[in-house]
């Protein structure tokens, strides 16, 4: 028995009235873990009633703290009929249970019904008295630390990194339970919700106990998710990344990148091991067959005998390995032989060779290469510690079409209750079955990897799409050489890196670097030397999943690219309507392929990083998004153009086609413009080097009669054919190429990427605006096309786009982070889309500056770098100042900072200047924003500014009054900022309170009264911003980081008035300082830097 | 194909001024985006159409929501679901003007005790600095949520804030040009703000002010309408349409701090919209003045001794000086009656100002000879009640200066 969990509650506000006769209620509240359950006295008439009761003691095991949450009742008292509940709370006790996190939760929690939502608030205090269990074989894993950040958190450094941590856990959904039919809905989402808590603790938990069995102490990257598999049932499943982290003081936090720069690439390097020769013939027997694509996607070889849809063959691969699960469906009628007959020739090989890789593997593994088989080396991190990554080969993903067995519930209706009955025995197995499921993806992912020459997967994501009883899995990663130096022996087999890599690769270019071997490549793909070193091949393009490493080298700034698709689908049933998605699948990845690098090119750039494909199934359609971040890496050569060629010059005329070309080409060079895209040109030509290979400008797509040998071979490369040749065949071409142009560029002042860093800004202010954007469009039209559909799908997507743009143009100059798009056809004609991302704010001066200092003389890099370490410095000792000022003007010449050279000589009085200077800049910055609007109040400013120039550090003691009031001032509620980021501009964490994964049902039974759709989930995702900032003050902190709404499904019923939704979300919750207040000087310094030197965005 | 959902929630709340004002005007979500593509945004941020619409459905969204709390603003400082945090540099203080600094300073040293800072951009977006952004962007809306029409809030005066007269807001909105809307939330301001008001203890205008978190200016406009409302005045009849509400606010405030129970003890248990009725009583009192005819020929030839050769209409005044005094002291006299407290405006018009007005006085000429009027009654040796004169006439000479004009 070892913990004692304490709640306390204090006092309610605001509840709604429930006596209607006194307009009053008698409230008191019920609190309850596990099986006990304490009640407080009540509260006779009063909508504000104090309780103040005891210390409520529950002695529980720690297994139990870690699972159970603390749910706290309010009811109002009724002498003579039952008590009606007001509503619950839901509090998380994890954060408790590990000592560096939050000490007790206390605070106002918003009282939340899933029928009425938030209904006034209550003031709980909890705490919770942990004992030591040095009991070995213990179930609980306190201790372990979770983060759903997906790079090493601001103030711990990673000692080690142990790899990849999964687990899932499977029950029966309340709502299909038969007694789902006699309770209120109240009671049977109540009874979700705890459910899915409970689940959720469980599966943290048991994450925790395979962690603590590696020997790590934190989970990093955690990403858990749910699938409502309806009748068969509910999956939380969750994956992660185990390390061991220490605690940075807080004076070297904001080091923790230089403490591991700029040594660690040459180290890392002089420690790979030169090839195992056990190794290299897996790769030599596959690389000859292998007909992938150059980087970004990498499938398995395909068999010989050409399948029906051969165009896209590599993929075709993954999903049919679907159906070869598909026929192995034990139990319905409708078997694979007789409608998928045709198929079952092609399934078959595939069967076979799946299962030899499978054994491939499994000799591999036993014959010691791979130390620990069972591990797979994936991690779920998108950013790393400078060094960390070696090279990135790329995307590697892989899907599989799954039938939700229907073993739970052989009939309808009356057997429901024996299937309940069974269900303890059933749920034994079930979890066997998802784990192979994803056992069976994962294995493939790895295998890809490994065909790139790759020890690792890093970025790597899982998802699913449910639509009745079929299951879409998905997995993504990237490709990845990563360095041994942070890994635990065995974790990674790296024994395919080689020698090819004799000299250390530069950091800013390193990683794109080819990690396979350049003569048994993987795949046709167009090599060039590295534009940077020239010493390294790198590819002509390069995808990732992952964020773009700080160290690169970029030109310009990056955008947001999306490929979007649909698909009509016949509606059917079971095995049928399995083999149909699995069969349009391949379809629609290289169409998003060929989309995304369309894209790409028409906005002259050349990798993709955050990318990020959902494929969501329908009834009768299929809906593709994918979402990336494009960039130009001036490691890579340049893109060429996109020529546009007829091919019946018949159909339609050289001036029609010579039109369009044009078109491309001028949004190619406005795109140019607009991203700032100015690669070093004369680097090229300076070195000299030998590029192998000129890149061909006009290497024609062959067309379908041609050959079909040939088409078998094709894939989704284009690079080899420096593909960027668009043919018009038909009208559809003709409708794919304006669809290409429809993308609008996003207004002025605004940039949108996908990712944690927008490439090309890195000086962002404090405006910071989360927020969940969600749109429904229903199709009335029932003949559509793929077309029509397509060009509907797009314009919602871009609308969306536009919709953001317009809200948030008070931010401006501003860019919208980490847009999240989340595709879903919840009915038949119903396309959602739901987006979550933030706006930042940044400022524009030192970005032109910056883009101005380009190209980057990386000879500089270093000694900025030296540099770094004591700027920051100077902030917190005075006393270094001196020196530090004198390194600064030995740098930079800008006159941003001649001030403060001049006034070096008084330690404390260059911080208080500093802090002037600080003022004076964000000043000019106020001025620039307010040139737009009105000249007059400019210039009004614009002397207040010059005023305060000229009395000069005098005027400091009133603004340093200002500045204090703003970040001390008193306040009755506490402002909690949101972000999906990992971190909140202009400011530090300095702490870390526990993971918020909360999960929310609301539902109602007067839609209109609640003003429609709409009127109701904007007051739920309001309602669930509001508990997610209570939860979070209550733990102390003031910001939620790395911010995610997992899940929103939304269903209605108009006809009856009803809807109901579920969210959920989670994030971090934090405790951040203003860097302002603190390091003031220091950011300052960096700006001056910044301008004097011209870093490369790595600050 | 129709969007059937389309939501945007951010963590700060964004709010729209020039929406917002649109909204409390009562106009349709169409009509808001006509409006607001008039005006221009559309230019900003090459928007289209569309999302103007989206839009502006957020805004309209948001501020229903935003209601709620609006009908109950002392919630408001702690309320959690809205976030406005202090994301804007404090350096644009400047810019905000200083009226509302200053009002809103007041504000909130009086709830909170501390300094507070906040902005208003222009354009549209609103914005609102503070150590504390809760109650600054409820402050500001504040205001403007609970400020109403003088011209509606004229028809509604006086009239039983009831369910019938409701039903008569969209006569009252065709007539004034105010959108049914806008009739109905500054109808329904009021009927809350009296309902509230009609429970609580102490000074009414205080007690608005800090229930409400209003102005001094505005919550004293609605302790006028609340005390019209609670003693149902006359202020609808064709002789009274001159008077405009502001006449009438100023009388009502007269009446409020001299005739009712507060205004002798304001520590008394009693409601401050309710007349002193022992006061009432002692009204009858007065009667004396016109009853006796001594007293009556002595008043009048003091008066008259202190006016002649002040005013031109000196004949005017002595001519008609008995049926004045009478037409005053009858009113006092009948104020026991409900309805004639009722009638108190259409008598103080007929019996006084309308005379007076035919004999073209001056409002310099009535001002000296109410002032007359009543100090004369001190030196009448007979007459005894002092005290009670001094607090009738003087919130009666008040009243009718202001409200003789044309």
């Amino acid at each position: 028995m070892p913990g004692k969990l304490k709640a306390k509650i204090v006092a309610g506000r605001h509840l709604p009235v429930m006596d209607r006769a006194s307009d009053l209620t008698d409230a008191f509240v019920e609190v309850k873990f596990g099986n006990t359950t304490f009640k407080t006295d009540v509260c006779p008439k009063s909508l504000n009633p104090q309780w103040n009761s005891e210390w409520f003691k529950f002695e529980v095991d720690d297994e139990d703290l870690q699972d159970e949450p603390l749910q706290i009742t309010v009811l109002d008292h009724d002498t003579y009929s039952a008590n009606d509940a007001i509503g619950k709370v839901y509090i998380d006790i994890d954060p408790l249970l590990y000592s560096e996190a939050a000490s007790v939760i206390s605070g106002w929690f918003p009282i939340y019904d899933t029928i009425h939502g938030i209904r006034g608030e209550i003031n709980v205090i909890v705490k919770v008295e942990l004992f030591n269990d040095l009991n070995r074989f213990r179930q609980s894993s306190c201790g372990v630390k979770f983060f759903c950040t997906t790079c090493i958190p601001q103030c711990y450094r990673a000692t080690l990194v142990h790899g990849f941590v999964e687990e899932l856990v499977v029950n029966e959904d309340p709502e299909y339970q038969w007694i789902d039919r006699i309770r209120t809905p109240r009671a049977s989402n109540e009874a979700r919700q705890r459910l899915i808590s409970l689940m959720s603790g469980e599966l943290q938990r048991k994450i925790g106990l395979k962690v603590l069995e590696m020997g790590g102490n934190a989970v990093v990257g955690y990403l858990q998710c749910f699938d409502l598999e309806g009748e068969s049932g509910l999956v939380v499943r969750a994956i992660g990344t185990a390390c061991t982290l220490d605690k940075l003081s807080s004076g070297s936090a904001p080091n923790t990148n230089t403490h591991m720069h700029p040594n660690t690439a040459p180290a890392s390097n002089a420690c790979n091991s030169p090839s195992k020769d056990g190794k290299e013939p897996v790769f030599v027997e596959d690389l000859p067959s292998s007909s992938g694509p150059p980087t970004p996607f990498r499938a398995l070889p395909t068999s010989s005998s050409p399948p029906p849809f051969s165009p896209s063959k590599p993929c075709s691969r993954q999903s049919s390995s679907s159906d070869t699960d598909l026929s192995l469906t034990p139990k319905t009628g409708m078997g694979s032989g007789g409608s998928a007959g045709k198929e079952a020739g092609p399934l078959r090989t595939l069967l076979r060779q799946q299962t030899q890789t499978a054994l491939e593997q499994r000799g591999a593994s036993s014959s010691g290469l791979l130390l620990n088989a069972r591990e797979f080396p994936f991690f779920t991190l998108t950013s790393f510690p400078p060094g960390f990554l070696l090279h990135v080969g790329g995307v590697v993903s892989a899907r599989s079409v799954k039938l939700l067995d229907r073993i739970h519930n052989p009939a309808l209706g009356n057997t429901r209750s024996y299937k309940l009955l069974d269900w303890n025995s059933v749920t034994a197995d079930e979890p066997e079955t998802r784990d192979a499921w994803w056992e069976e993806i994962r294995q493939e992912i790895k295998s890809h990897a490994r065909a790139l020459g790759c020890h690792a997967v890093v970025g790597y994501s899982e998802s699913t799409s449910i639509c009745e009883e079929v299951c879409i899995l998905s997995a993504s990663g990237t490709a990845a050489i990563l360095n041994p130096r942070y890994m635990r022996e065995g974790c990674l087999d790296i024994g395919c890196t080689d020698h090819r890599f004799e000299e250390p690769s530069p950091p800013n270019c390193g990683f794109c670097h080819i990690p396979y071997d350049e003569l048994n490549m993987p795949f046709p793909a167009q090599l060039t030397y590295c534009y940077h070193c020239r010493r390294q091949k790198v590819p002509d393009v390069l995808f990732t999943t992952i964020d773009l490493p700080s160290e690169a080298a970029v030109a310009g700034k990056g955008c947001l690219i999306q490929a979007r698709l649909c698909r009509l689908k016949k509606k059917a049933q079971g095995e049928a309507n399995a083999t149909a998605i699995s069969n349009l699948l391949p379809f629609m990845e290289y169409e998003l392929h060929t989309q995304l690098m369309n894209k790409l090119k028409l906005r002259s750039m050349n990798a993709l990083f955050g990318l990020h494909i959902q494929i969501s199934v329908g009834e009768n359609m299929l809906l593709g998004l994918a979402s990336a971040t494009g960039v130009y890496l001036t490691a890579l050569p340049a893109p060429g153009g996109i020529q546009i060629a007829g091919k019946t010059p018949g159909d339609l005329s050289s001036e029609h086609i010579s039109s369009i070309q044009k078109r491309i080409n001028d949004t190619i060079a406005v795109n140019k413009e607009l991203y700032q895209i100015n690669p070093p040109e004369l680097a090229e030509e300076g070195v000299g080097s030998p590029i192998p290979e000129p890149r061909h400008r006009s290497r024609l797509f062959r067309s379908h009669s041609e050959s079909s040998d040939e088409l078998s071979e094709l894939d989704l490369s284009h690079g080899k054919k420096d593909a960027f040749v668009l043919e018009i065949d038909d009208t559809d071409a003709v409708e794919d190429i304006h669809s290409l142009l429809i993308d609008a560029p996003p207004p002025t002042g605004f940039y949108s990427c996908n990712t944690e860093n927008m490439p090309g800004i890195s000086n962002w202010t404090s405006g910071v605006q989360m927020f969940t954007s969600v749109r429904v469009l229903r199709l009335s039209n029932a003949n559509l096309t793929n077309q029509g559909l397509n060009k509907i799908f797009t314009d919602l997507c871009e609308n969306l786009l536009k919709s953001f743009y317009f809200k948030l143009r008070s931010m401006i100059p501003c860019c919208l982070c980490h847009l999240n798009f989340t595709v879903a056809v919840p009915e038949e004609e119903l396309i959602q889309v739901t987006v979550t991302a933030v706006a930042m704010t940044y400022d524009k001066e030192q970005t032109q500056e910056k883009t101005a200092e380009k190209p980057v003389n990386k000879g500089s890099l270093e000694a900025e770098e030296q540099l770094q370490f004591p700027l920051e410095l100077c902030a917190d000792s005075s006393s270094s100042n001196i020196q530090t000022a004198s390194k600064i003007s030995g740098v930079g010449e800008s006159t941003n900072i001649s001030p403060r050279a001049a006034s070096v000589d008084y330690g404390s009085f260059a911080d208080r200047c500093s802090t002037w200077l600080e003022l004076l800049r964000l000043k000019a910055h106020t001025i620039r924003r307010g040139s737009v609007k009105t000249s007059r109040r400019t210039q009004s400013l614009a002397h207040s500014v010059s005023s305060l120039e000229r009395c000069s550090p005098l005027q400091e003691g009133r603004s340093r009054s200002l500045r204090s009031s703003r970040s001390f001032g008193g306040s009755s509620v506490t402002v909690v900022k949101m972000t999906p980021l990992s971190f909140l501009s202009g400011t530090r964490i300095i702490k870390y309170l526990g993971i918020i994964n909360m999960f929310f049902i609301r539902e109602t039974t007067s839609l209109r009264e609640e003003g429609g759709v709409s009127g109701f989930l904007h007051s739920f995702i309001a309602e669930v911003f509001a508990m997610v900032r209570a939860h979070v003050a209550a733990l102390g902190g003031n910001a939620v980081v790395s911010y995610s709404m997992k899940e929103c499904v939304f269903m209605e019923n108009p006809n009856k008035n009803q809807a109901q939704c579920l969210i959920n979300v989670s994030g971090d919750a934090v405790i951040c300082i203003s860097e302002t207040d603190q390091e003031s000087s220091a950011s300052t310094a960096n700006t001056g830097q910044t301008g004097g030197g011209g870093t490369d965005g790595a600050t | 194909m129709s969007v059937e959902l389309d939501v945007f929630v951010g963590n700060t709340t964004i709010m729209d001024e020039e929406v917002y004002q649109l909204w409390l005007d009562g106009h349709t979500v169409n009509d808001a985006v006509k409006v607001r593509m008039e005006g221009g945004v559309m230019d900003e941020c090459e928007a289209s159409k569309d999302v103007l619409l989206s839009d502006t459905m957020d805004q309209y969204r948001t501020f229903q929501m935003c209601e709620r709390l609006l009908h109950s603003p002392a919630k408001l400082a702690n309320q959690l679901l809205f976030q406005i945090p202090p994301h804007r540099q404090i350096m644009l203080i400047e810019r905000c003007s200083r009226d509302a600094l200053i009002q809103l300073t007041h504000l909130f040293q009086r709830s909170h005790n501390s300094l507070f800072l906040y902005l208003f951009v222009k354009p549209p977006p609103l914005c609102y600095v503070s150590s504390h952004g809760n109650l600054f962007f409820v402050s500001l809306s504040l205001f403007r949520y609970y400020a109403f029409d003088d011209t509606f809030v004229r028809e509604v005066l006086g009239k039983k804030l009831s369910k019938g007269t409701k039903k008569d807001l969209d006569d009252i909105s065709a007539k004034t040009n105010v959108t049914l809307k806008s009739c109905r939330r500054q109808f329904d301001n009021f009927k809350r703000v009296f309902k509230v008001v009609e429970e609580l203890k102490g000074p009414l205008v205080e007690n608005i002010r800090q229930h409400f978190l209003l102005s001094d200016k505005l919550a004293r406009d609605y302790a006028a309408i609340v005390f019209f409302a609670n003693n149902r005045f006359e202020t609808g009849k064709r002789k009274l349409q001159y008077l405009s509400f502001q006449d009438f606010a100023f009388c009502a405030g007269q009446l409020i701090s001299n005739w009712t129970v507060g205004a002798v003890d304001n520590m008394v248990e009693d409601m401050d919209v309710d007349l002193d009725k022992e006061f009432l009583q002692e009204l009858k009192e007065l009667k004396i003045l016109i009853t006796d005819k001594d007293l009556l020929d002595q008043h009048k030839s003091l008066v008259c001794t202190a006016l002649r050769g002040k005013t031109k209409v000196f004949i005017e005044m002595e001519n008609n000086f008995k049926n004045l005094s009478r037409g005053l002291i009858n009113i006092a006299a009948k104020l026991t009656n409900t309805k004639d407290v009722r009638d108190f405006f259409i008598d103080l018009v007929e019996k006084f100002i309308e005379p007076c007005r035919s004999d073209r006085w001056t409002a310099a000429d009535m001002k000296l000879y109410l002032t007359h009027y009543t100090n004369s009654a001190h030196i009448l040796d007979t007459f005894k009640h002092q005290v009670v004169w001094d607090r009738y006439m003087g919130v009666v000479k008040s009243c009718i200066f202001k409200m003789y004009h044309d």
